[in-house]
């Protein structure tokens, strides 16, 4: 039975761990954290999950704390935001190169200072080489079903690799909206149980894990840790199909939106896809071919797919919400670019810095990066690469 | 631009704006809209200036920026009067129900609306809310002037699903879920236009 609620990002979130019922949560309330874990240790206080829930005395342990519950074999979740994120950054990478299947809701919020804590992507682009796969989501009801596949995405004996699942503080994290729910019986079949190949706890074969890992082995891990990652994109993609054949929300490492016979087109992560999506609606009706593709998938970040999708175009503009300063373009803009680089006829390629600290993208800002792809296809070249959307100059 | 209908909310931190906007949310979405409801977080004090958004459609809502050209705008607090500009980006044909003591023609004038289109309400629900909850929120009973100005929902659906969400939260108080009823329907019935 599907189930329509109006429910926060938050209290979605919040839904799915429920569901999910994982083994061990660990979490800290620094500022900013979410409701997440607060909504969270309801449920656990109320006696509707089985998860141990480890309260720790900062962002740091919390992360340590399912690292450790991971390597014993336990299902292990957490949540974080922002600061909380990057206090968390040394550990982050032990996780990933421990190959521990952790799923992580990141709440994307700005990093201080001057103290912030409204949306940008500062927090995760600050992870997204630490060997964790990151997914984005959309609005809330994405963020509810990108987390109940995350488990089986970082689970994968291809994969192994643990997931941030990361939605827009404020503008889906706080704001309440239609999500359908599943139920309970469906999330636990399709989550499925945990049956790790090796633990800690598994006393019949020990084994020793975060050893010292010198110049004979270590860069041959790392050289495993590329080739999970590469490998979780069919997963990813293997996963949101069978998601949808039961919920009919399908999946995959991006979604294309009157893309095929447009000329000019933004590509975007998280909520401002959506307010992009209307802006085409609307200058489709004028007859101007716009289009937009939204990726899900940063890492891997599925580079031939985005090459494939984007080549027919005559100009792309780049929206980032975090900023790599003078790095000549943010990160979705540059890969993506390099994405393209191998194009025999590739298209002008500009870059928009945006909404940075929660500064609101509305309406007319998405108009007036269409209105600019018109200028560049007019001139045949972008002009200035790398621009700022929406700031006083 | 698309089809959905957007509603601000003007208040002050411990006047429930945010509140209110969640709560019409979820009375809506239970009605079967589309919704989306969100508070314009900023310095969170009590009595700071608070704004909150509705959007309410019968299509899914895809857009995630702020509310600039809201139908109704419902305002908490009259000491805004003079400071903020409740219309900005109101239609002709908007709503403006502000929690004032006062008629509607006296505010219509105070606001400098004479030649407007915009039909403006009023209602107490201060005492509204006094008097029947013991405090001044005036909240619920704005959400109960909103649907009379406006035609949004029903009264008997909003009591049902408000009723609901209260219980979660005052479990142990029922005087305070009975409290806010009667103020969403009194304030449906003295709301002034």
């Amino acid at each position: 039975m599907k189930k329509t609620v109006a429910y926060t990002g938050n209290e979605a979130v919040a839904f799915g761990m429920k569901q999910i019922n994982p083994d061990v949560v660990a979490a800290y309330p620094i500022t900013p954290q979410t409701e997440i874990v607060q909504i969270f240790s309801n449920f656990v206080a109320d006696g509707l999950v089985d998860t141990e829930f480890v309260t720790v005395e900062s962002e740091h342990s919390a992360m340590s704390a399912v690292i450790g519950a991971a390597a014993a074999g336990a299902r292990s979740m957490t949540a974080t935001s922002s600061a909380g994120l990057a206090y968390m950054h040394e550990v982050v990478y032990i996780a990933a190169s421990m190959r521990l299947p952790i799923v992580m809701q990141v709440v994307n919020r700005a990093l201080s200072g001057p103290i912030n804590i409204h949306c940008d992507h500062s927090d995760a682009m600050g992870e997204r080489d630490s060997g964790w796969i990151q997914i984005y989501a959309e609005n809330a009801q994405e963020a509810y079903d990108n987390l109940l596949q995350a488990h089986r995405i970082a689970e994968h004996p291809d994969v192994m690799l643990p997931v941030m699942v990361c939605m827009d503080g404020f503008i889906i994290s706080h704001a309440l909206e239609n999500i359908e729910l599943n139920d309970d019986a469906f999330v636990q079949d399709f989550v499925g149980s945990y049956q790790p190949d090796h633990y800690l706890l598994d006393v019949e074969n020990p084994l020793t894990v975060g050893p010292l890992d010198m110049f004979d082995y270590y860069f041959e891990h790392k050289r495993h840790q590329a080739e999970a990652m590469r490998k979780a994109k069919q997963v990813i993609i293997d996963v949101g199909k069978a998601y949808g054949e039961k919920t009919n929300r399908s999946y995959g490492l991006y979604e294309t939106y009157q893309l095929a016979d447009a000329e000019t087109a933004i590509v975007v992560m998280g909520s401002t896809a959506g307010t992009a999506k209307a802006v085409v609606n609307e200058l489709r009706k004028q007859g101007q071919k716009v289009g937009l593709l939204k990726l899900r998938s940063f890492r891997p970040f599925p580079h031939q797919e985005l090459a494939q999708e984007l080549q027919h175009l005559k100009a792309i503009a780049v929206l980032d919400r975090a900023d790599s300063f003078n790095a000549f373009g943010a990160p979705l803009f540059t890969q993506t670019r390099a994405a393209l680089y191998d194009l025999p006829d590739r298209p002008q390629m500009i870059n928009y810095i945006y909404g940075l600290g929660g500064r609101d993208c509305d309406l007319s800002q998405i108009g007036q990066v269409y209105q600019d792809l018109q200028q560049v296809v007019a001139q045949g070249h972008g002009g200035e690469i790398v621009r700022y959307l929406g700031v006083r100059e | 631009m698309a089809e959905y209908l957007e509603i601000r909310w003007h208040g002050r931190g411990g006047q429930g704006a945010k509140t209110a906007a969640l709560l019409l949310g979820e009375s809506a979405a239970a009605a079967g809209k589309y919704i989306q409801a969100f508070p314009e977080y900023g310095p969170e004090r009590m009595g700071a200036p608070v704004v909150a958004y509705n959007r309410i459609s019968d299509e899914p809502i895809t857009v995630h920026c702020n509310v600039q050209e809201p139908k109704y705008v419902a305002v908490l607090d009259s000491t805004f009067v003079g400071s903020v500009n409740f219309t900005d980006g109101m239609p002709d044909d908007g709503v403006l129900i502000i929690n004032t003591e006062v008629s509607p023609a006296e505010m219509r004038e105070t606001l400098g609306l004479g030649d407007s289109a915009i039909q403006v309400f009023t209602v107490d629900a201060n005492k509204i809310s006094l008097e029947c909850i013991g405090r001044a929120i005036p909240n619920t009973p704005m959400m109960g002037a909103l649907i009379k100005a406006t035609g949004l929902l029903k009264l008997e659906d909003l009591l049902e699903d408000t009723e609901r969400k209260l219980a979660k939260k005052f479990r142990n108080r029922p005087e305070v879920i009975q409290g806010n009823l009667k103020a969403i329907r009194r304030a449906y019935e003295e709301v002034r236009g």
